[in-house]
Protein backbone atom coordinates (compact mmCIF):
# COMPACT_ATOMS: atom_id res chain seq x y z
CA UNK A 1 0.00 0.00 0.00
CA UNK A 2 1.42 3.34 -1.03
CA UNK A 3 2.38 5.82 2.03
CA UNK A 4 1.66 8.94 3.20
CA UNK A 5 4.27 12.03 2.18
CA UNK A 6 4.31 15.14 2.57
CA UNK A 7 5.12 16.79 -0.69
CA UNK A 8 1.42 19.11 -1.17
CA UNK A 9 2.22 20.19 2.72
CA UNK A 10 5.74 21.41 1.10
CA UNK A 11 4.42 22.98 -1.37
CA UNK A 12 2.12 24.94 0.07
CA UNK A 13 4.66 25.76 2.93
CA UNK A 14 7.24 27.01 0.78
CA UNK A 15 9.51 26.12 3.65
CA UNK A 16 7.37 27.95 6.33
CA UNK A 17 7.76 24.79 9.28
CA UNK A 18 5.56 27.22 11.50
CA UNK A 19 2.48 26.34 9.06
CA UNK A 20 3.45 23.28 8.44
CA UNK A 21 3.47 22.68 12.19
CA UNK A 22 -0.05 23.99 12.70
CA UNK A 23 -1.56 22.22 9.50
CA UNK A 24 -0.33 19.09 11.06
CA UNK A 25 -1.63 20.00 14.28
CA UNK A 26 -5.33 20.80 12.86
CA UNK A 27 -4.89 17.52 10.47
CA UNK A 28 -4.41 15.25 14.17
CA UNK A 29 -7.32 16.96 15.57
CA UNK A 30 -9.67 16.92 13.13
CA UNK A 31 -9.23 13.66 11.43
CA UNK A 32 -10.03 11.07 14.63
CA UNK A 33 -13.50 13.45 14.92
CA UNK A 34 -14.44 12.75 11.39
CA UNK A 35 -12.88 8.71 11.51
CA UNK A 36 -15.34 8.04 14.95
CA UNK A 37 -18.56 9.66 12.84
CA UNK A 38 -17.35 7.62 9.97
CA UNK A 39 -17.17 4.43 12.20
CA UNK A 40 -20.54 5.65 14.02
CA UNK A 41 -22.11 5.93 10.13
CA UNK A 42 -21.22 2.83 9.19
CA UNK A 43 -22.09 1.00 12.30
CA UNK A 44 -25.43 2.52 12.05
CA UNK A 45 -25.69 1.35 8.35
CA UNK A 46 -26.61 5.12 7.45
CA UNK A 47 -24.69 5.05 4.01
CA UNK A 48 -25.54 9.07 3.16
CA UNK A 49 -24.14 10.14 6.49
CA UNK A 50 -21.33 8.35 5.71
CA UNK A 51 -20.66 8.99 2.17
CA UNK A 52 -20.34 12.83 3.67
CA UNK A 53 -17.98 12.38 5.66
CA UNK A 54 -15.95 9.99 3.54
CA UNK A 55 -15.84 13.03 1.47
CA UNK A 56 -14.40 15.31 4.28
CA UNK A 57 -11.63 12.28 4.62
CA UNK A 58 -11.11 12.11 1.04
CA UNK A 59 -9.78 15.52 1.58
CA UNK A 60 -7.41 14.73 3.43
CA UNK A 61 -6.06 11.50 1.91
CA UNK A 62 -4.91 14.03 -0.62
CA UNK A 63 -3.49 16.38 1.51
CA UNK A 64 -1.06 13.44 2.59
CA UNK A 65 -0.26 12.85 -1.25
CA UNK A 66 -2.35 9.20 -0.87
CA UNK A 67 -3.28 9.52 -4.69
CA UNK A 68 -4.39 5.64 -4.83
CA UNK A 69 -6.13 6.00 -2.35
CA UNK A 70 -8.13 9.15 -3.12
CA UNK A 71 -8.94 7.22 -5.96
CA UNK A 72 -10.65 4.52 -3.78
CA UNK A 73 -12.11 6.95 -1.55
CA UNK A 74 -13.88 8.55 -4.20
CA UNK A 75 -15.31 5.10 -5.56
CA UNK A 76 -16.41 4.08 -2.17
CA UNK A 77 -18.03 7.54 -1.32
CA UNK A 78 -20.03 6.68 -4.69
CA UNK A 79 -20.85 3.66 -3.49
CA UNK A 80 -21.68 4.80 -0.35
CA UNK A 81 -24.45 7.18 -2.23
CA UNK A 82 -25.81 4.25 -3.62
CA UNK A 83 -26.37 2.46 -0.57
CA UNK A 84 -23.29 0.05 -1.27
CA UNK A 85 -20.53 -1.34 0.97
CA UNK A 86 -18.12 -2.05 -1.67
CA UNK A 87 -14.35 -0.71 -0.90
CA UNK A 88 -15.09 -0.38 2.77
CA UNK A 89 -12.40 -2.72 4.20
CA UNK A 90 -9.99 -0.97 1.69
CA UNK A 91 -11.09 2.18 2.85
CA UNK A 92 -10.44 1.54 6.40
CA UNK A 93 -6.92 0.26 5.92
CA UNK A 94 -6.63 3.16 4.22
CA UNK A 95 -7.88 5.30 7.52
CA UNK A 96 -4.97 3.13 9.31
CA UNK A 97 -2.58 3.95 7.16
CA UNK A 98 -3.34 7.37 7.92
CA UNK A 99 -4.16 6.92 12.00
CA UNK A 100 -0.46 4.89 12.22
CA UNK A 101 1.30 7.96 10.05
CA UNK A 102 -0.47 10.82 12.04
CA UNK A 103 0.73 9.20 15.12
CA UNK A 104 4.29 8.95 14.55
CA UNK A 105 4.29 12.58 13.58
CA UNK B 1 -9.44 42.33 -2.54
CA UNK B 2 -10.91 42.00 0.38
CA UNK B 3 -12.35 38.33 1.05
CA UNK B 4 -13.79 35.62 3.24
CA UNK B 5 -13.24 31.67 3.42
CA UNK B 6 -15.98 29.36 4.32
CA UNK B 7 -15.59 25.90 4.28
CA UNK B 8 -16.53 23.12 7.21
CA UNK B 9 -12.99 21.47 7.53
CA UNK B 10 -10.70 23.41 9.52
CA UNK B 11 -7.61 22.34 7.38
CA UNK B 12 -9.37 23.48 4.24
CA UNK B 13 -9.82 26.80 5.80
CA UNK B 14 -5.72 26.31 7.31
CA UNK B 15 -4.64 25.69 3.57
CA UNK B 16 -6.44 28.48 2.20
CA UNK B 17 -5.31 31.15 4.78
CA UNK B 18 -1.57 29.97 3.58
CA UNK B 19 -2.49 30.01 -0.22
CA UNK B 20 -4.19 33.94 0.64
CA UNK B 21 -0.56 34.79 2.30
CA UNK B 22 1.56 33.85 -1.27
CA UNK B 23 -0.91 36.69 -3.02
CA UNK B 24 -0.46 40.05 -2.04
CA UNK B 25 -3.51 41.54 -3.28
CA UNK B 26 -5.71 39.38 -1.08
CA UNK B 27 -6.46 40.43 2.29
CA UNK B 28 -8.53 38.00 4.33
CA UNK B 29 -11.29 39.52 6.29
CA UNK B 30 -12.35 35.97 7.96
CA UNK B 31 -12.97 32.47 7.32
CA UNK B 32 -16.14 30.73 8.76
CA UNK B 33 -17.08 26.89 9.36
CA UNK B 34 -20.23 27.49 8.06
CA UNK B 35 -22.51 29.70 5.62
CA UNK B 36 -24.75 31.38 8.52
CA UNK B 37 -22.03 32.47 10.18
CA UNK B 38 -20.92 34.07 6.71
CA UNK B 39 -23.98 35.33 5.89
CA UNK B 40 -24.26 37.50 9.09
CA UNK B 41 -20.88 38.54 8.72
CA UNK B 42 -22.17 39.67 5.20
CA UNK B 43 -25.20 41.77 6.35
CA UNK B 44 -22.54 43.80 8.38
CA UNK B 45 -19.36 43.73 6.15
CA UNK B 46 -19.11 44.29 2.22
CA UNK B 47 -16.30 41.86 0.45
CA UNK B 48 -14.65 41.42 -3.11
CA UNK B 49 -14.49 37.57 -3.47
CA UNK B 50 -15.87 34.52 -1.38
CA UNK B 51 -13.65 31.24 -1.42
CA UNK B 52 -16.66 28.78 -1.06
CA UNK B 53 -16.93 25.30 0.00
CA UNK B 54 -19.89 23.58 -2.12
CA UNK B 55 -20.08 20.45 0.28
CA UNK B 56 -21.49 21.24 3.26
CA UNK B 57 -24.00 19.74 5.79
CA UNK B 58 -27.21 21.74 5.88
CA UNK B 59 -26.31 24.97 3.85
CA UNK B 60 -24.43 24.11 0.90
CA UNK B 61 -22.44 26.36 -1.02
CA UNK B 62 -25.23 26.66 -3.07
CA UNK B 63 -27.77 27.70 -1.29
CA UNK B 64 -25.52 29.91 0.00
CA UNK B 65 -25.41 31.82 -3.11
CA UNK B 66 -28.71 31.78 -3.58
CA UNK B 67 -29.78 33.07 -0.35
CA UNK B 68 -27.41 35.98 -0.42
CA UNK B 69 -28.54 39.11 -2.69
CA UNK B 70 -25.66 40.99 -4.85
CA UNK B 71 -23.04 38.61 -3.73
CA UNK B 72 -19.48 39.28 -4.76
CA UNK B 73 -17.41 37.02 -7.02
CA UNK B 74 -16.83 33.69 -5.54
CA UNK B 75 -14.63 31.09 -6.33
CA UNK B 76 -15.64 27.61 -5.45
CA UNK B 77 -13.57 25.11 -3.74
CA UNK B 78 -14.63 21.55 -3.76
CA UNK B 79 -13.13 17.63 -3.53
CA UNK B 80 -15.87 16.81 -5.87
CA UNK B 81 -15.26 17.98 -9.66
CA UNK B 82 -18.52 16.65 -10.45
CA UNK B 83 -20.63 20.02 -9.73
CA UNK B 84 -18.29 22.40 -12.25
CA UNK B 85 -21.02 22.42 -14.69
CA UNK B 86 -23.75 23.14 -12.16
CA UNK B 87 -21.25 26.28 -11.06
CA UNK B 88 -20.81 27.86 -14.21
CA UNK B 89 -24.52 28.03 -14.56
CA UNK B 90 -24.32 31.42 -11.58
CA UNK B 91 -23.03 34.32 -12.50
CA UNK B 92 -20.86 35.32 -9.84
CA UNK B 93 -19.01 32.49 -9.70
CA UNK B 94 -15.73 33.09 -11.60
CA UNK B 95 -13.56 30.15 -11.10
CA UNK B 96 -14.14 26.30 -9.32
CA UNK B 97 -10.78 24.83 -7.61
CA UNK B 98 -10.30 20.83 -6.85
CA UNK B 99 -9.16 20.33 -3.92
CA UNK B 100 -6.36 19.14 -3.02
CA UNK B 101 -5.21 23.04 -4.35
CA UNK B 102 -2.08 23.68 -5.93
CA UNK B 103 -0.57 27.35 -5.46
CA UNK B 104 0.01 27.75 -9.06
CA UNK B 105 -4.64 27.20 -9.75
CA UNK B 106 -5.22 29.05 -7.19
CA UNK B 107 -2.55 31.72 -8.42
CA UNK B 108 -4.48 31.58 -11.79
CA UNK B 109 -8.00 31.36 -10.25
CA UNK B 110 -7.12 34.92 -8.33
CA UNK B 111 -6.47 36.35 -11.96
CA UNK B 112 -9.54 35.37 -13.22
CA UNK B 113 -11.59 36.97 -10.23
CA UNK B 114 -9.22 40.86 -11.23
CA UNK B 115 -10.53 40.21 -14.45
CA UNK B 116 -13.84 39.41 -14.00
CA UNK B 117 -14.20 42.73 -12.20
CA UNK B 118 -12.74 44.81 -15.02
CA UNK B 119 -15.29 42.88 -17.22
CA UNK B 120 -18.00 43.88 -14.53
CA UNK B 121 -16.88 47.72 -14.10
CA UNK B 122 -16.95 47.70 -18.18
CA UNK B 123 -20.12 45.93 -18.73
CA UNK B 124 -23.08 48.37 -18.90
CA UNK B 125 -25.31 48.50 -15.75
CA UNK B 126 -24.37 44.43 -15.45
CA UNK B 127 -27.31 43.07 -13.00
CA UNK B 128 -25.81 41.16 -10.34
CA UNK B 129 -28.05 38.01 -9.59
CA UNK B 130 -27.65 35.10 -7.57
CA UNK B 131 -30.44 33.32 -9.14
CA UNK B 132 -29.02 30.63 -11.19
CA UNK B 133 -29.72 31.31 -14.99
CA UNK B 134 -32.55 28.32 -15.41
CA UNK B 135 -34.09 30.75 -13.07
CA UNK B 136 -33.51 33.98 -15.14
CA UNK B 137 -36.01 36.22 -16.73
CA UNK B 138 -38.78 34.45 -19.00
CA UNK B 139 -36.79 36.03 -22.02
CA UNK B 140 -34.33 33.36 -21.24
CA UNK B 141 -36.17 30.90 -20.18
CA UNK B 142 -37.79 30.97 -23.65
CA UNK B 143 -34.93 30.50 -25.68
CA UNK B 144 -33.81 27.59 -23.39
CA UNK B 145 -37.53 26.18 -24.03
CA UNK B 146 -36.20 26.31 -27.91
CA UNK B 147 -33.28 24.14 -27.01
CA UNK B 148 -33.92 20.44 -26.83
CA UNK B 149 -30.74 19.07 -25.24
CA UNK B 150 -30.16 18.46 -21.87
CA UNK B 151 -26.67 17.21 -20.35
CA UNK B 152 -26.60 14.88 -17.49
CA UNK B 153 -23.06 14.26 -15.26
CA UNK B 154 -22.55 10.39 -15.20
CA UNK B 155 -19.25 8.95 -13.78
CA UNK B 156 -17.87 12.37 -14.70
CA UNK B 157 -19.15 12.36 -18.71
CA UNK B 158 -21.72 14.29 -19.70
CA UNK B 159 -24.20 12.67 -21.39
CA UNK B 160 -26.63 14.10 -23.87
CA UNK B 161 -30.59 13.52 -23.60
CA UNK B 162 -33.21 14.74 -26.19
CA UNK B 163 -35.77 16.48 -23.82
CA UNK B 164 -38.58 15.18 -25.99
CA UNK B 165 -37.88 11.07 -25.38
CA UNK B 166 -37.97 11.86 -21.69
CA UNK B 167 -41.24 10.77 -20.05
CA UNK B 168 -40.93 10.12 -16.70
CA UNK B 169 -38.79 11.65 -13.87
CA UNK B 170 -38.90 10.56 -10.23
CA UNK B 171 -36.89 11.56 -7.15
CA UNK B 172 -34.91 8.85 -5.14
CA UNK B 173 -33.39 10.00 -2.41
CA UNK B 174 -30.58 12.26 -3.30
CA UNK B 175 -30.93 10.62 -6.95
CA UNK B 176 -33.46 11.42 -9.85
CA UNK B 177 -34.07 8.70 -12.34
CA UNK B 178 -34.62 9.61 -15.75
CA UNK B 179 -36.99 7.41 -17.94
CA UNK B 180 -36.29 8.18 -22.01
CA UNK B 181 -37.70 5.63 -24.55
CA UNK B 182 -34.44 3.90 -25.09
CA UNK B 183 -33.00 4.29 -21.56
CA UNK B 184 -33.08 4.88 -17.55
CA UNK B 185 -30.86 7.18 -16.25
CA UNK B 186 -29.74 7.56 -12.32
CA UNK B 187 -28.58 11.39 -11.24
CA UNK B 188 -27.34 12.76 -8.43
CA UNK B 189 -29.94 15.80 -8.50
CA UNK B 190 -33.14 17.14 -7.39
CA UNK B 191 -36.68 17.22 -9.40
CA UNK B 192 -36.27 20.91 -8.97
CA UNK B 193 -32.96 21.45 -10.49
CA UNK B 194 -34.45 19.25 -13.56
CA UNK B 195 -37.68 20.58 -13.70
CA UNK B 196 -36.04 24.23 -14.19
CA UNK B 197 -34.49 22.57 -17.09
CA UNK B 198 -37.17 21.27 -18.80
CA UNK B 199 -39.56 23.55 -21.36
CA UNK B 200 -42.64 23.87 -19.02
CA UNK B 201 -44.92 23.30 -22.33
CA UNK B 202 -44.30 20.00 -21.55
CA UNK B 203 -43.24 18.76 -18.50
CA UNK B 204 -45.35 18.87 -15.63
CA UNK B 205 -44.65 17.89 -11.74
CA UNK B 206 -47.86 16.00 -10.96
CA UNK B 207 -46.23 15.28 -7.92
CA UNK B 208 -43.44 15.99 -5.28
CA UNK B 209 -41.74 12.86 -6.62
CA UNK B 210 -42.57 12.75 -10.21
CA UNK B 211 -42.28 15.31 -13.75
CA UNK B 212 -44.26 13.90 -16.37
CA UNK B 213 -43.82 14.36 -20.39
CA UNK B 214 -47.62 15.27 -20.84
CA UNK B 215 -47.42 14.38 -24.35
CA UNK B 216 -46.52 10.43 -23.10
CA UNK B 217 -50.13 10.34 -21.16
CA UNK B 218 -51.77 6.88 -22.27
CA UNK B 219 -54.32 7.69 -19.72
CA UNK B 220 -55.71 9.57 -16.49
CA UNK B 221 -57.60 7.66 -14.07
CA UNK B 222 -58.94 9.50 -10.81
CA UNK B 223 -55.64 10.50 -8.96
CA UNK B 224 -52.86 8.72 -11.40
CA UNK B 225 -51.74 9.19 -14.83
CA UNK B 226 -50.44 5.79 -17.03
CA UNK B 227 -47.35 6.78 -18.46
CA UNK B 228 -45.76 3.58 -20.85
CA UNK B 229 -46.14 1.00 -18.01
CA UNK B 230 -45.96 3.02 -14.95
CA UNK B 231 -48.94 4.31 -13.03
CA UNK B 232 -47.99 7.91 -11.82
CA UNK B 233 -50.06 9.07 -8.44
CA UNK B 234 -51.01 12.68 -8.93
CA UNK B 235 -51.50 14.96 -6.16
CA UNK B 236 -54.58 16.61 -5.51
CA UNK B 237 -52.80 20.06 -5.89
CA UNK B 238 -51.36 18.90 -8.95
CA UNK B 239 -54.35 17.87 -10.82
CA UNK B 240 -56.06 21.14 -11.81
CA UNK B 241 -53.05 21.99 -13.48
CA UNK B 242 -52.60 18.92 -15.15
CA UNK B 243 -56.41 19.22 -16.46
CA UNK B 244 -55.65 22.81 -17.46
CA UNK B 245 -53.17 21.24 -20.05
CA UNK B 246 -55.14 18.42 -21.72
CA UNK B 247 -57.28 19.10 -25.09
CA UNK B 248 -60.34 17.77 -23.35
CA UNK B 249 -63.16 17.28 -26.10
Amino acid sequence: MELPNFSYIHSLSGGDKDFEQQLLKILKAEFPEEKEIYFKAVAEKNFSDAAEIVHKIKHKISILGLEKSYTLADTYENNLKMGETALQKEFQEVLQVMTDFLKEL
Amino acid sequence: MNCIIIDDEATARAILLQLCTKVTELNVMGDFPNAIQAIKYLNQNEVDLIFLDIHMPDFTGFDFIQTIKNPPRIILTTSDANFAIEAFEYDCIVDYLVKPIALPRFEKAIQKAKVFQIEKEGAPAPVATAKPKADAPAKEKTSEDSATDLYINIDRRLIKIDMPSIYLIEAKGDYIQIKTEDKNYTVHSTLKKIEDKLPAHTFLKVHRSYIINIHKIIDIEDNSVLIKKDVIPVSRSNRPELMKRLNLL
